[in-house]
């Protein structure tokens, strides 16, 4: 030990080696902090979530690459129910106003965000947009994310529901090539299906088995934006998911109402 | 892409944490990140200076451990390593498995060079016994 200022450094008594300040430089001291790399935006997300439930907002986050036909799908779900919900858009790219444009051109509330040169949305960017939507007038809220089938998987932004997109051309094995964004799926739409007459290497059991070995018991549901015949099931499972928040939404109110009051 | 938005993140995690312990000089991070959680750790290691320049993180070593894949199987109980894009029980093949560890993104530990010592106003002078007064 060194008897100049007792530290344990070295086996003599000299305190030469403190003469190099990297001696001490190498004392670390360790936090251990075993946080989420994300927590400041899972506590946003969080937020969004909570303001959209008090609002009673079902949030759907629409994920595929870039031409998988998101915005086709967002019309074409606007025509089929519009007469029944309110339905508002937060569109996700990098440059232009025209996906909003086109969703505008519905007669809906499109928000337009323009992430430059950044691949994904986060729950920061969402809780802006959510400021400049009127939230009592809405029922459904679908964000567009960002056309991508890697970075948008990582980034929570309180939505209710995943849905990710895959189109016919695409092929049938991007489950197994993307495993992150389609193990984050609460639903699967297969779009473009009127194609499968001429792309008849998409093997819509394929895609489903590379679904399944993620461990994914989400819904798959094919669709095509320019036939509404096949768009039942997808309408369908947004009236039951708006009827799912419901309920969600009255038994939290039921919980606040049973339990008892805080003492003083 | 998404590297740059992760290592931000991590900074500011990191200025959060030094706040609090108030220590200003980050020595070395060790951050977690699974095979699932849609992070490539080469791209974050060549992200991370140049988000770090200039921020408190900016001499610090970055330590990224990954880790397996792990599922257990609904089905049969048992415990297996698996790969990213196959969650099957390795042992009776169901794909009803539920994740056990791979979708990690963590932080898990920072080191901090000593704080300067506050009797001396910076780090300890040595001084032999017969220099002082």
């Amino acid at each position: 030990m060194c008897e100049t200022c007792g530290c344990s450094i070295g086996n003599n008594t000299e305190h030469n080696h403190h003469k190099s300040a990297e001696v001490h430089r190498t004392e670390h001291l360790a936090v251990s902090v075993m946080g989420k790399l994300l927590s400041a935006n899972d506590e946003v997300a969080a937020h969004n979530r909570e303001h959209l439930d008090q609002k009673h907002v079902l949030a759907i986050n629409l994920m595929s690459s870039p031409g998988a036909g998101k915005t086709a799908l967002l019309e074409a779900t606007i025509d089929a129910l519009s007469n029944e919900f309110q339905i508002a858009v937060i569109e996700g790219d990098l440059e232009t106003e025209n996906d909003a444009e086109r969703i505008r051109a519905k007669g809906v509330p499109a928000i337009q965000i323009c992430t430059g040169s950044a691949c994904h949305l986060d729950a920061h960017l969402i809780h802006d947009a959510l400021h400049e939507l009127d939230l009592n007038e809405l029922d459904i809220l679908f964000i567009e994310n960002v056309g991508n089938l890697v970075c948008p998987a990582a980034f929570d932004l309180g939505q209710h529901r995943n849905v990710v997109m895959l189109s016919v051309p695409e092929g049938d094995d991007k489950p197994a090539k993307y495993p992150v964004m389609f193990r984050a799926a609460d639903l699967v739409l297969i779009s473009k299906i009127d194609l499968l007459e001429v792309l008849d290497d998409f093997d819509l059991y394929v895609a489903t088995q590379h679904l399944r070995n993620l461990s994914n018991t989400a819904e798959i549901i094919p669709v095509s934006a320019r036939n509404t015949d096949t768009l039942t099931r997808w309408v369908n499972w947004l009236r039951r998911e708006r009827s799912l928040q419901q309920q969600r939404r009255e038994f939290v109110v039921s919980r606040q109402l049973a339990a008892p009051p805080p003492t003083p | 892409m998404h590297e740059l938005a992760i290592c931000n993140a991590l900074i500011e995690q990191i200025e959060a944490v030094a706040a609090k312990q108030c220590l200003t000089n980050v020595a070395r991070i060790i951050i977690r990140i699974g095979p699932l959680s849609g992070v490539e750790p080469p791209l974050l290691a060549r992200a991370f200076p140049l988000v770090a320049a200039g921020t408190i993180g900016s001499d610090a070593e970055l330590e990224i451990r990954t880790g397996t894949v792990q599922v257990r199987c609904l089905t049969c109980d048992c415990q297996s390593e698996t790969t990213a894009n196959k969650l099957n029980c390795n042992k009776c093949g169901s794909w009803q498995t539920q994740l056990v560890s791979g979708d990690e993104l963590i932080l898990e530990r920072l080191e901090f060079y000593s704080p300067p010592r506050q009797n001396s106003g910076g780090l300890m002078q040595c001084v032999k016994p017969a220099d002082v007064q």
